[in-house]
């Protein structure tokens, strides 16, 4: 479903990602972790051009996506993306949010829009909350809101920037059922997090990534049980015993 | 003072009309009313024009906003009412001169708080916006310019009162607005320049402590409404219930 070809990106005199090549199937669900500014946020970022790659190239479905004279719009309409910080819009409604796009990219009509984010809503335990505005809903409801709001348009294929980084610990797991039920579902879905759990339970593979370099992929219990690259087995103990680390 | 205002109070407010051209405090209003109005969807458009992706919108506005912003706006007076008759053919009468005068300057300034205000929401909020597959326009009038207007609300009235005050200025070029008319009644009086200035002090304070109130009011009104108040929340009277589950 999607295919990275030799994907290289500098900002400046940083290279961001390096030589990247690998194919994600439909109905894969992958979770990409890795130390910060490692690159993972940029990959998958790259995948619906929110970031523009230097060179190589990005299939979605067969389709050269960073070539000059893509249907932007369209292509990410198709593509589903949840941000780490939300990112609601305070403005509208909980299902004012939901129906934005499908009114205003899918051309449908409001009812018929209303009826298909109110069943989102409920999918995501929060049809009771679609007259609320954003601001009166905690971070894990938000969430789960933009992964309603995400799924709007029917999308083939999800990605989650770090979903669950910026809420507090208690809310972690209602966005991550959801997240699991997606999977469940036999949705493809690329993960940024540090949710090992979640990789460990949901994902189908893991690619773990530094400096810009895809290190290791793997399935999770070969990656966490042996991880070849020294860099993955450091990272894996790292996050295992934060405060075990010799100074 | 009593005496003054009895006598020249319908001067005052609308000059020589219905015999001559009006004049006076109605004329003040409908100049500054009318400047605002052309100057808000031109403002919104150079504003847009400012952050726009496109280099070719982008650049000669940012020219224009940086040129007009460094010229006095008595100066425009002059280039609009000495210099236009040239390139038009017949002469700007003085009404004109000042509108157009106050509408480019007002169009420039409100540029700039719009594109403040679109520059004051944060990034994520675009970012999301056209990762749902909304273009660069719709996510600007669906989900930026909605957030931006209302920071933005203080700047503009900001600009609406310096508007009302500017149309002064047009006492320059002889345009029979309340300054000129306060003008000729002092030298008509002659005694009283105290009274005469005072009353037309009040008249301009008196506008724009209006226009201040209402944007206050609904500076609150909006407040009100963006704040996680959950008892307030339009349509979810049980939104309060923290549901975290």
């Amino acid at each position: 479903m999607i295919q990275f070809d030799k994907v290289n990106k500098w900002y400046g005199d940083y290279h961001a990602l390096v030589d990247i090549d690998e194919t994600i199937a439909k109905g894969e669900v992958v979770v990409v972790c890795g130390p910060s500014g490692s690159g993972k946020s940029t990959l998958i970022r790259t995948i619906n051009r929110l970031e523009a790659i230097d060179s190589g190239t990005i299939a979605f479905e067969g389709e050269d996506i960073h070539r000059r004279g893509v249907d932007l719009n369209r292509l990410r309409s198709r593509i589903g993306f949840v941000f780490q910080q939300f990112n609601l819009f305070p403005h509208l409604t909980v299902l004012q949010n939901c129906t934005l796009a499908p009114i205003e990219v899918g051309g449908a009509r409001p009812a018929q829009a209303h009826e298909k984010a109110m069943a989102l809503l409920d999918r995501v335990g929060l049809a009771h909350k679609a007259n609320a505005w954003p601001a009166e809903l905690s971070g894990g409801q938000q969430q789960r809101v933009a992964i309603a709001r995400a799924l709007a348009m029917a999308p083939p294929l999800m990605l989650f920037d770090e979903p669950t980084s910026a809420l507090d610990p208690e809310m972690v797991g209602e966005v991550l059922l959801v997240m699991q039920g997606l999977a469940r579902d036999g949705m493809t879905i690329v993960v940024v997090t540090h949710e090992m759990g979640f990789a460990r339970d949901v994902a189908h593979r893991v690619l773990f990534m530094d400096q810009g370099r895809i290190l290791e992929r793997a399935e999770p219990h070969e990656f966490f049980n042996h991880p070849q690259h020294p860099r993955a087995r450091q990272f894996l103990a790292d996050i295992r015993t934060p405060f075990a680390r010799p100074a | 003072m009593i005496d003054l205002i009895q006598t020249y109070w319908v001067y005052f407010l609308i000059g020589q009309y219905p015999q001559g051209p009006l004049g006076g405090v109605v004329l003040t209003v409908l100049l500054a009313a009318l400047a605002l109005l052309l100057a808000m969807p031109i403002g919104l458009a150079l504003g847009l024009a400012r952050v726009s992706p496109v280099a070719a919108l982008r650049r000669p506005v940012t020219v224009l906003v940086y040129l007009v912003r460094g010229i006095p706006l008595l100066l425009m007076v002059f280039w609009i009412y000495f210099y236009l008759p040239t390139v038009t053919g017949h002469k700007t009468d003085q009404f004109t001169t000042m509108l157009v005068a106050l509408v480019v300057f007002d169009g420039v300034y409100l540029a700039e708080i719009v594109r403040a205000g679109i520059q004051g929401v944060p990034k994520g909020q675009y970012e999301a916006a056209r990762a749902l597959g909304l273009s660069h326009a719709r996510a600007m009038r669906r989900v930026i310019l909605p957030q931006a207007l209302r920071s933005m609300l203080p700047s503009l009235v900001n600009q609406f009162v310096s508007t009302i005050k500017a149309t002064s200025l047009g006492y320059i070029i002889g345009l029979t607005e309340a300054s000129f008319i306060a003008s000729q009644i002092n030298s008509q009086v002659l005694v009283h320049p105290t009274a005469v200035y005072l009353v037309l002090s009040l008249m301009y304070f008196l506008l724009c402590f209006c226009l201040s109130r209402f944007a206050f009011w609904l500076e609150r009104r909006q407040a009100r409404r963006d704040l996680p108040r959950p008892a307030r929340s339009p349509g979810s009277p049980t939104a309060s219930a923290a549901s975290s589950a």
